[in-house]
Formats: structure tokens, C-alpha cells, sequence
């Protein structure tokens, strides 16, 4: 049993360690893979690695736990958890046959609905490793997943936005000024979400109070959230802080989530808590997941796993606790994990695909750091892909610069570019809303109004300075 | 032409800009971004890509460093490299920047104490992401911060100044150790951000090793002229380092309380959209 996965081309037969090993080299090619020394030595065996894949059963990932059921909580998650009569439509397939089962019109929205709790992260991990990048637009595109919170997100033909208003250091009228002039782009119906520069308690409390604030004079059908760690977000409900939504970064091992301070049992605590809030109106969904490819690597927590199977299978503890929205901040990391704009597109596209099809509301941070091969025009393209492809939601900053976090994300101009090409609408509760603060002066072609509504005019008041260009 | 409507609409809102560095109130044509504010952003974006792949000029940091009185002659600036062969490894295997290459270490190692105590602290200038950033602040900084360690002491002993291309703040650990240095202090050319492309980072270890971790070091960011200015950034390091070799250790055991502001849960969260 040294090589039990081998494959014939010719009179050439490769030979793969173990599954982990097939999967890690038919991955297409990424920095993160080459730094974690997991990847295809070569672009034919990246190929021979996909060919042996698509020979494997699906049934085979039930049989054969890529990191040990014992010693790793999200895999007994993951196959404690598995529906065998939900996976019977697909249980005779191989991960090739997967493939076209997916294309072919036999996979309905409906059916791929009730497929979900049979899939595992792995399988999905597998056949995306198959599939180019249009595959992965087309079935993602078959997945509907609705949620819910204060509207009502992922409806088929909307796309809703994160309005996210980061300053340097915190202070409430430059987040603010980020805010109104998110709002006034039509921006915020995914959540108002903060990344604090201060991450503690008494500021999260602080930056709670102040979206509430905004949040409940405007009548925003919307909801707010700071991103700080789950133990904090506890403490501030505790000490009765408006808590929205909850909070965290989670990975797909176990060791990952304990480097990120927390376990399973950590996020169910919270997720009681903020249910116990009562402070939803349209839906029960309260949980913010943010994911990544690479940060298993980077936590060195990876158990010799490729990055974008450790990423799916953060999908599993994401749906275990009913999230309202699951963000995969694909560009975020780094080169040293994706290392141009042909990587981070590519990476987008298959966590898309991978959170849709085991019933995640997936958005995406379509984002760049300055280090890396990719700029603007990659961001277009990837945002256009998924705009395609039916992205839940994506991230709105001013001007594309996130003057906090030093990276570079979708604009509130991004998204009425993508609203307008595609014609993709807000939130049906925040798409009236924006109607009737006359924010929009033309909903269906999603115009701002050119005027300051009334409603914001006098906030403006008295704020020196002229109300024009400088 | 009956359109009278103008092409470009600027937002009413834009004055909100004093609150904030945030590119509020850009405006539109239609609903994209205006000619200007397009190229104000890529201009800022072709800075910071810049800082990024611009290789540092070591000759003429070291020139610097001598003009400065930091060193009585440019050359002896001990100029080393990582692993990493280019800047394209270098961005996709962090670990080879965070080790010497092999003739580096050996041009070091004539220069390591053979027997007897080290020196008190290694002064490691790194280029890291922003060469910009290392090439117009490091000199100044090394300066002042020695200028500030005379001044209050006087005995320190200081390791021979180092500067490396291709580096990662790790890389200070494997110099420190073959120096025999009690601390390392790493200058670095933090990752470049669109609105600050030439941000400096120090980072301290006590006790430097090739595995120290990132939780062993105290950090200080954003050193440039238009972030933490030289004096202040050096008062903040010349109490990391006292602090450091009085408890002799660094990383989250030793806080830095120069910038230790404490907060209260009553503050404020009013502001000019929720004023009454």
C-alpha cells in the first residue's frame, strides 16, 4: 500500500502517495501549493494528477479522511455529519462522472438544493480541481441559497454589497463619512461591517453603538457587524452591545481554528447568543464567515493538504452554524499563496463554486495587495466572473482603498458597474429603501440621485466646508 | 445635443473629506469613476508597485548611512543577501528570505566574536517590501536612534550595521545569532499601502534565534516622515530596548505603554449622522 493511486499514460505509470497527494497535483497551479512543497513538479503530472482524479469514486472520500477523524474535530464534523440518502443520486459517480453530472440538465437548482448535505468539501475540492473556470460560473450559477437577517440576501438576479467604512483609528466620523458615502452609492445591504484598528472589547461596544445608531434613525433595512474575534463579540453581548451578526475567521483543520483562538463549540456558544438577541426581523441567519485560501499554510496547520481543498473544507464548518453571509478574501494573503491575478481569479471562482454548491450565501473580498502580480483590470475580471457566475455579495469601500487593512478592494462605483452590465439589483427590503430615501433617483437603472436627499442634508448641516468639489 | 445635464456629477457630501484619508466623494461619470480621480488612484497604485520591485541602491544607503556619521566609512556597512536569488522568489518563498545566502553568512561570520560576550544589539537595515521606504527613511532613522542610545547610556556595544537585499524581518534572527548580538533590531520596508508606500517597520528581539516567532518580537510601524516621525519613532524603540534588557526578554511579555491609550466603553459613538 506504499502507492495505491497510480495511473497509466503509455508506458508511463505515475504513481500518488495517498488521496491528499492526488488532489494536491491536480490542483491547478498556485504559489501556496509550491511553498507548501504539495504541488505538481510538472505540468503533465498536473494533468496525469487530474486523470487518476477523475477515475477516483466519490464514495472513496467517505471512506478515506484526508486529515485523521481522530485527532481533527472538522473532519468528524464533516463525516458525522454526512446525509447518505441525500448523496444516493450522485453515490455511484467518480469525481470525472461528477463533472458532467453537474453540466448536464439533470443537476436542477432544485436537486442540487437537496444534494447538499450528501456532498462533503472534499468531493466539491475534487471535481472543482476538473472543471475550467466557465464549469465553475455555470453550476455555481444552478446554486440558489437565500438568507436572512433584516432583508433578505441571494435572491436569483440580486447582488448585495458589505459596506465597509475601515478607518486607521477608529474614530466615528471618518467611519461616518465612509458610511453616508456608501449609502449614498447604494451601498450596504450585505452588512455594514467594521474591521476595527483597535480590537478590543470596549471598542467593538463602541463602533456597535454607533452603526446601531445609524442604522435604526435611518430605518436601514439592514444589519451591522465588527469584525473582531468570537470571544470578544461574546463579551460585548454580555455586556449588552447591539450584536447583529457574529463575527469570525475560520479555517479547515482543527489546528487552524485553534490558531485563530476558537473551536466548534466556541461558535455555537455565540451563535446562541446573538439568536438570543432577538434582533433579527426577516430570518434566523446570524453568523459572518470570512475564509481564505493559504491560511492553513499559514498557520502552518495544513497536514500536507493543497490550500484550496483546506478552503472547502471550511465551507463545512461554515454551514454548520447557518451563516447569513461566508466571504472568502481571496486576495488578501499574499503572492506567496496566490500569486497574480491569473491565481487569485482563478481561486475566486473555485471558492464560489465550492461554497454554492454545499449551500453557503459565498461572497467574495476581490482584492490585491501591492505585492502582488495584479491590479485593477484583474479585479474587473473577477468581478465581472463572478457578477456571471451569482455572487451573494461583494465588498463596497470607498475609491477601492481600504486606508486601514492597506489593501485594495471592489469600489461602491464597482458595484453599480456590475449592477448595471448584468443588471443585478440590492436586497429587495434595501433596494425600497433606497427608493424611498430617493437615493436612487432611477432604481432600474441604478442612478444616484445627482441631489443630497433630504434626509442626509441635515446631517450635513453645519459641517463646515463648501458642498461642492474641491 | 438637448442633454444639459453635466457629465461628470461631483457629490455634495465631498467636504465629509476632513474626517477622513477615505476616497469619499470621488463623484461619477455615469456611475464609473471620473478621468481624475482614475488616475490619482493609478498613480498611487504605480508608487506602491514601485516601492515594491525598485531594487534598493545598497551604495547609496551605505553612502548615506556614512554621510549620517552612522559609520566613519560606507563600506563599513556590511551589505549581505538572503536566499531568495530575485525579486520573484522572494515574493513566493518567504522562507528563503529569511535565511542568509551562503557567502553571506560566510562574509559574517569573520565578524562574529569568537570568544567572550557579544554585542549588546545588531542594527539590521532589510529592504523587504518597500526599497523605497528603507532608502529614504533607514539612514535617518539609524541615526537618531544611535544619536538617542549615546545620549542616555553610552555603553552599548553595538554589532557591526548590516543591510540585506531580499529580506524578510526573520533574517534578523540568523544575523543576530551568528553576531552573538544579546538583541536584534530589524528595520524593514513595510508591505506599501496606496497611501503610504514608504512605511518603515523596527522590530526588536531579545535573544535572537533562527525559529524565534512573530509573538517574540515588539513591533513599531508606519516610520516615515508623514506617519511616526524619526524622534518619535527613536523614543519609542530606546524604551522597547530598555525595557528588553532590563527584563530580558521581547514579544507579547513586553508591551509597548508609550502608546498605551486607554479606552472607555462611554465614549462617544455620536456623530454628524446620528446628531439630533
Amino acid at each position: 500500500m506504499s502507492h495505491p493511486y497510480r495511473y497509466q499514460l503509455g508506458t508511463r505509470t505515475w504513481s500518488f502517495r495517498n488521496l491528499g497527494d492526488v488532489l494536491a497535483k491536480a490542483t491547478p497551479a498556485r504559489s501556496g501549493d509550491r511553498l507548501a512543497g504539495v504541488a505538481a513538479s510538472s505540468a503533465e503530472e498536473r494533468v496525469v494528477a487530474q486523470m487518476c482524479l477523475a477515475d477516483i469514486p466519490l464514495k472513496r472520500f467517505l471512506n478515506e479522511a484526508l486529515v485523521p477523524y481522530e485527532s481533527d474535530e472538522v473532519t468528524r464534523l464533516i463525516l458525522d455529519g454526512h446525509d447518505a440518502q441525500a448523496f444516493a443520486p450522485v453515490s455511484h459517480l467518480t469525481v470525472g462522472g461528477f463533472r458532467n453530472w453537474l453540466l448536464s440538465d439533470h443537476a436542477t437548482p432544485a436537486v442540487l438544493k437537496a444534494l447538499r448535505p450528501g456532498l462533503t468539501p472534499e468531493m466539491v475540492a475534487a471535481v472543482s480541481k476538473l472543471m475550467r473556470n466557465q464549469d465553475l460560473i455555470l453550476v455555481a450559477r444552478k446554486c440558489e441559497v437565500v438568507t436572512g437577517f433584516r432583508n433578505t440576501i441571494g435572491l436569483p438576479g440580486r447582488l448585495s454589497t458589505r459596506l465597509q467604512p475601515n478607518h486607521p483609528t477608529d474614530d466615528v466620523a471618518g467611519i461616518a463619512a465612509s458610511i453616508l458615502d456608501g449609502l449614498l452609492y447604494g451601498n450596504g445591504d450585505a452588512v455594514i461591517g467594521i474591521n476595527p484598528a483597535t480590537d478590543n472589547v470596549s471598542q467593538t461596544i463602541k463602533l456597535l453603538r454607533m452603526m446601531d445608531e445609524v442604522i435604526r434613525k435611518y430605518e436601514i433595512p439592514t444589519q451591522s457587524c465588527v469584525l473582531t474575534h468570537v470571544t470578544n463579540t461574546l463579551e460585548a453581548i454580555e455586556q449588552g452591545a447591539p450584536v447583529d451578526l457574529v463575527f469570525q475567521s475560520i479555517g479547515g483543520t482543527e489546528a487552524t481554528n485553534r490558531s485563530f483562538g476558537f473551536d466548534l463549540a466556541t461558535l455555537s456558544e455565540a451563535r446562541e447568543a446573538a439568536l438570543s438577541l432577538n434582533r433579527r426581523t426577516v430570518g434566523n441567519n446570524v453568523m459572518y464567515f470570512e475564509t481564505g485560501q493559504g491560511s492553513a499554510l499559514s498557520a502552518n496547520a495544513h497536514h500536507g493538504i493543497d490550500q484550496q481543498t483546506c478552503e472547502a473544507r471550511a465551507y463545512a464548518v461554515a454551514r454548520t452554524f447557518a451563516p447569513l453571509l461566508v466571504n472568502t478574501v481571496v486576495g488578501f494573503i499574499g503572492p506567496e499563496y496566490l500569486f497574480d491575478g491569473k491565481e487569485i481569479i482563478r481561486a475566486g471562482l473555485e471558492d464560489h463554486f465550492c461554497g454554492k454548491l454545499l449551500g453557503l450565501p459565498m461572497g467574495c473580498d476581490i482584492c490585491y495587495t501591492n505585492h502582488a502580480e495584479a491590479d485593477q483590470n484583474d479585479m474587473d475580471n473577477l468581478l465581472t466572473l463572478l457578477g456571471v457566475a451569482g455572487c451573494t455579495f461583494i465588498m463596497g469601500i470607498p475609491g477601492s482603498d481600504d486606508i486601514m487593512l492597506n489593501y485594495q478592494t471592489t469600489s461602491f462605483h464597482d458595484a453599480l458597474y456590475a449592477r448595471r452590465v448584468l443588471g443585478l439589483r440590492p436586497a429587495p427590503e434595501f433596494e425600497q429603501w433606497l427608493t424611498r430615501m430617493r437615493i436612487f433617483d432611477d432604481a432600474e437603472r441604478f442612478e444616484p440621485n445627482t441631489a443630497l436627499p433630504d434626509a442626509f442634508g441635515l446631517a450635513l448641516r453645519g459641517i463646515p466646508g463648501r458642498t461642492g468639489h474641491d | 445635443m438637448t442633454e444639459k445635464r453635466p457629465i461628470v456629477h461631483q457629490n455634495p457630501w465631498r467636504k465629509l473629506r476632513q474626517f477622513t484619508d477615505a476616497r469619499i466623494g470621488l463623484g461619477r461619470a455615469g456611475i464609473s469613476l471620473p478621468t481624475q480621480e482614475l488616475l490619482k488612484f493609478q498613480l498611487a497604485h504605480a508608487q506602491a508597485i514601485d516601492a515594491v520591485h525598485c531594487p534598493l541602491d545598497v551604495g547609496q544607503l551605505q553612502a548615506d548611512l556614512a554621510a549620517a556619521g552612522v559609520v566613519a566609512r560606507p563600506e563599513d556597512v556590511l551589505s549581505l543577501a538572503s536566499a531568495a536569488p530575485d525579486r520573484a522568489t522572494y515574493l513566493q518563498r518567504p522562507d528563503l528570505g529569511r535565511a542568509l545566502s551562503p557567502s553571506s553568512g560566510e562574509r559574517l561570520s569573520v565578524h562574529a566574536p569568537a570568544v567572550g560576550e557579544g554585542p549588546d544589539l545588531a542594527i539590521v537595515i532589510v529592504d523587504g517590501l518597500s526599497s523605497r521606504a528603507v532608502q529614504s527613511n533607514a539612514a535617518p532613522m539609524v541615526a537618531r536612534l544611535i544619536t538617542d542610545l549615546d545620549a542616555e547610556h553610552g555603553e552599548w556595544r553595538l554589532a557591526p550595521l548590516t543591510v540585506v537585499e531580499q529580506g524578510r524581518v526573520a533574517i534578523g534572527d540568523d544575523i543576530g545569532a551568528r553576531l552573538r548580538a544579546r538583541a536584534v533590531l530589524v528595520l524593514i520596508g513595510e508591505r506599501p499601502g496606496l497611501s503610504s508606500p514608504d512605511s518603515l517597520g523596527a522590530y526588536l528581539t531579545w535573544k535572537p534565534c533562527i525559529g524565534r516567532k512573530d509573538a517574540d518580537r515588539n513591533c513599531v510601524s508606519n516610520i516615515r516622515p508623514a506617519g511616526l516621525d524619526y524622534a518619535n519613532a527613536s523614543q519609542r524603540l530606546l524604551y522597547l530596548i530598555r525595557e528588553s534588557f532590563r527584563r530580558k526578554l521581547s514579544g507579547v511579555a513586553l508591551k509597548d505603554r508609550t502608546e498605551e491609550v486607554v479606552i472607555d466603553s462611554t465614549i462617544e459613538s455620536k456623530n454628524f449622522l446620528t446628531r439630533d
